[in-house]
């Protein structure tokens, strides 16, 4: 077997006789279009209500603490977690050879997520949170994940266990750690005393629960929106371009490392709290370090794509991959300059932290998937996309939207982070009234929103696009690639 | 290309545990746990974990309630807890923040963004009144505010059954309640909650003891202020000590 996917992996489901199962990824792929437009409209509207304060509607359920919530939990684990779980069940079994182990499991997997999804979307704006970043689901939702969680694991192994492929691919290194890790994460971070059914309180207090919440709010970065996505440009890329990965032992190196150092970085999140020193110096040491595998890793995923540049400039497909993979390069090395202590003196609490996060999650989370998407909808349902010409039309929609996004956070955060620390002549603060600076922000925030609304229009072309084409008789089949 | 099939070295050896995907999930593993344990284990050490800080007391039921609706509010969203140990900081919100001050905090509402002023020491600096306003409809007291109205909760009412029931939930979890205080909380309650609605009454305001509103100003009023006298007689008792003894 030769050491790529993009070549010696035939994407036809006959292989060896092997049939897979295409509707499990179908369904997946159907719920993370949906899921995306509607994550991303709500990051419109909290976008909006920075803006324009009166856009909270005076209701108890539409107010921006309540529905920010709503926005990184169906951003992340809607979207996000529906494109990874679409990829995984569509690489795995083509990687592996073989049908995943049980239909049944999949499709438990399949609408336990979902209900998860709903359950949240309902708790949150009725104001039933834990009130932990990324953590916010009630306990009983908590427990519905873990054995929604548990039963993926087990058709993971289990997959695993009947592969007609003696080596494991490098993708499945990384599907494997999101699915151990954030298991480990989930639960460790979930412990708590329930008070009433709708309510409980973490075992661990002050100091220490920050801790834990960091150690797992980082690694949800980590292994929710790095690892799963690495290990689909593992895939996807080399699939898609039709080059090797550039170079097997980087990608040994890359895993390991990411791995190994990721899970010390939390502390980062509490630079200059009252957290233990040691902990602090920890998090910002193998913060740094970070910087290393991760750019092993964009480069792994730039240099496949060499001898294909020239379709680059022609296939959008593949313009959305090089800009997920660059702007993954882009987010690792601000993350990694962020933990610095001086630099984070002056970042954290600002917007400036707003926009690092979005240059990760639009620009590589988001972009990887659109690729992903487009070129798997003509693959599952055998057919064009109705409208060819649109995902370029996305495609700038999108990069415009995040250059926009970004740049006017940035200034955003260096504004407000510059004004909070500025001391007039005599040594006193020279804006001690903190809404003088609140209100510096509004331009900015205002472009943010057209960013964010350009992002959007581009998701709703894209999800149009894919009803429009899967919704179509099938006669018009032969055209598949 | 070359390295596509490794013959010897690491890449072999990888080669090899690539066949073995139990082993390979095992090493997974045990590689990302050494991370979490050197940090996390070490937290729960008197020496190495966070200080603690004499004269920090848990919350009054009726406080409780108040960061209850804090918590489901979502106020932690534009509002940190969290004053750092620099001038312009200390200038601006107060005595920075030690990790004694934490010790009740069940979850810990440090938060990541300061769409809003800090709040850790916001208790004292206005009266009750203020904030009755100021949740009511923020540009009244803050000009230019971008923080949304709360009017519901000049409405709507605390269930003093839940409070206690969370306060079970907190004792088990280490928060120091009795048995009898927490048997006792209805009257606590309703003693906290008639202060404060006599304060606001003194401003001309009328509302009743029972509006969440009230739990949510105790909550807010009570903010940073044993910590910071509990640092000052820290500071004190250090000052008391002469040089060189061994306290
Ligand atoms: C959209 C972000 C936002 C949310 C959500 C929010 N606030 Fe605010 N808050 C602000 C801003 C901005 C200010 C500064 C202007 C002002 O005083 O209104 C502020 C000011 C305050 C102040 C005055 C602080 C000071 O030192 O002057 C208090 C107290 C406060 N908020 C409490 C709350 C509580 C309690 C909640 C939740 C129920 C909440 N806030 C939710 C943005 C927010
Ligand atoms: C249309 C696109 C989007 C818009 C307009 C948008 C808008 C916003 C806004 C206004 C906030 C709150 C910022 C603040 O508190 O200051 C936010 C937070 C956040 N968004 Fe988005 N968002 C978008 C897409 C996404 C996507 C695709 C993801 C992830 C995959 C994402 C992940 C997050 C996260 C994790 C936070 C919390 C950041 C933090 O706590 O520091 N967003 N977003
Ligand atoms: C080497 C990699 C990275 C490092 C070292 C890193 C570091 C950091 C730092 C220092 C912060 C600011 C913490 C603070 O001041 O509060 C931060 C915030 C954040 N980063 Fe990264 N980052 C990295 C990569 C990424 C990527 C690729 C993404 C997204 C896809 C991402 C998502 C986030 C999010 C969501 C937050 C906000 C957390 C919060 O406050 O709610 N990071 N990161």
């Amino acid at each position: 077997m030769q050491y790529t996917a993009g070549t010696s992996v035939a994407g036809a489901a006959r292989v060896e006789g092997v049939k897979y199962d295409e509707d499990i990824v179908k369904m997946f792929l159907i719920a993370s279009v949906t899921w995306a437009v509607v994550g991303l409209l709500v990051g419109v509207i909290i976008a909006l209500q920075l803006a324009w304060w009166p856009a909270n509607l005076g209701l108890p359920w539409t107010t921006f603490g309540r529905l920010r919530p709503l926005h990184t939990n169906a951003v992340i684990f809607a979207f996000g977690g529906n494109i990874v779980f679409t990829g995984m069940y569509h690489s795995m079994q083509r990687l592996l050879k073989t049908r995943m182990w049980s239909d049944t499991l999949s499709r438990i997997h399949f609408w336990g997520w979902q209900l998860i999804i709903v359950s949240a979307a309902v708790t949150l704006p009725l104001g039933l949170t834990q009130a932990k970043e990324y953590a916010e689901l009630i306990w009983p939702i908590d427990i519905a994940i873990t054995l929604i969680w548990v039963v993926m694991a087990v058709n993971f192994f289990g997959t695993l266990a009947i592969r007609k492929v003696e080596h494991l691919y490098v993708a499945i290194w990384f599907y494997m750690s999101f699915v151990l890790v954030i298991a480990v994460l989930h639960i460790t971070n979930s412990m708590a005393m329930p008070a009433t059914l709708t309510r409980s309180y973490p075992v661990y207090a002050g100091l220490t629960d920050a801790l834990v919440q960091w150690w797992y709010g980082h690694n949800a970065v980590g292994f929710f929106l790095t690892t799963p996505f690495l290990g689909l440009m593992y895939y996807y890329l080399p699939r898609i371009s039709g080059r090797p990965v550039f170079s097997y032992r980087l990608s040994i190196i890359h895993f390991w490392a990411l791995v190994f150092l990721y899970i010390w970085a939390g502390p980062h999140h509490l630079l200059y709290s009252a957290l233990p020193e040691w902990a602090q110096t920890l998090g910002m040491i193998f913060s740094v370090m970070l910087i290393a595998p991760s750019w092993g890793g964009m480069l792994n995923g730039l240099l496949t794509l060499r001898g294909a540049w020239d379709r680059v400039r022609t296939d959008p497909i593949l313009k959305f991959l090089v800009v997920a993979v660059s702007f993954y390069g882009m987010s690792t090395f601000e993350g990694p300059m962020m933990s610095i202590r001086a630099v984070n003196l002056l970042s954290h609490y600002t917007n400036w932290t707003i926009g690092h996060v979005h240059s990760g999650a639009l620009g590589w989370n988001g972009m990887i998937s659109f690729a992903m998407i487009y070129w798997l909808v003509p693959e599952l349902w055998k057919r064009p996309l109705a409208h060819p010409t649109w995902p370029t039309a996305h495609f700038w929609l999108a990069t415009i939207g995040i250059v926009l996004y970004t740049v006017s956070m940035w200034a955003a955060g260096l504004t407000e982070g510059l004004m909070w620390r500025a001391f007039d002549d005599s040594g006193l603060l020279k804006y001690p009234n903190f809404v003088d600076i609140v209100n510096q922000l509004h331009p900015f925030y205002w472009l943010r929103l057209v960013g964010g609304l350009m992002f959007l229009t581009g998701a709703i072309m894209m999800a149009i696009n894919v009803f429009q084409t899967i919704s179509r008789p099938s006669s018009s089949t032969a055209a598949a690639a | 290309m070359s390295d596509q099939t490794p013959q010897s070295g690491y890449a072999a050896a990888h080669r090899t545990l690539e066949g073995k995907s139990a082993l390979f999930a095992v090493l997974t593993t045990v590689v990302i746990l050494i991370g979490g344990i050197v940090e996390i284990i070490p937290m729960f050490s008197a020496t190495a974990g966070p200080e603690h800080l004499a004269g920090v007391t848990p919350y009054t039921p009726l406080e409780q309630a108040g960061r209850d609706i804090y918590t489901s509010e979502g106020c932690y969203v534009c509002h940190s807890q969290m004053i750092r140990p620099t001038r312009a900081e200390v200038l601006r919100y107060g005595e920075w923040t030690r990790a004694g001050e934490y010790e009740y905090d069940h979850p810990f509402q440090l938060g990541s963004r300061r769409m809003g002023p800090d709040l850790q020491r916001v208790g004292g600096k206005y009266p009750d009144a203020w904030h009755f306003e100021h949740m009511r409809d923020p540009r009244s007291t803050s000009p230019g505010s971008v923080m949304p109205p709360y009017t519901w909760l000049h409405e709507g009412t605390y269930d003093v059954a839940d409070i206690q029931a969370s306060l079970r939930a907190l004792q088990k979890v280490g928060v120091p309640y009795t048995d009898e205080e927490i048997a006792n909380a209805p009257q606590a309650i309703q003693a906290q909650a008639q202060e404060i609605t006599a304060r606001l009454a003194q401003a001309g305001i009328t509302t009743q003891p029972d509006r969440k509103i009230v739990a949510l100003i105790a909550y807010l009023q009570r903010l940073g202020k044993d910590g910071k006298a509990a640092i000052a007689a820290q500071q004190a008792a250090q000052a008391a000590v002469p040089p060189g003894a061994t306290p």
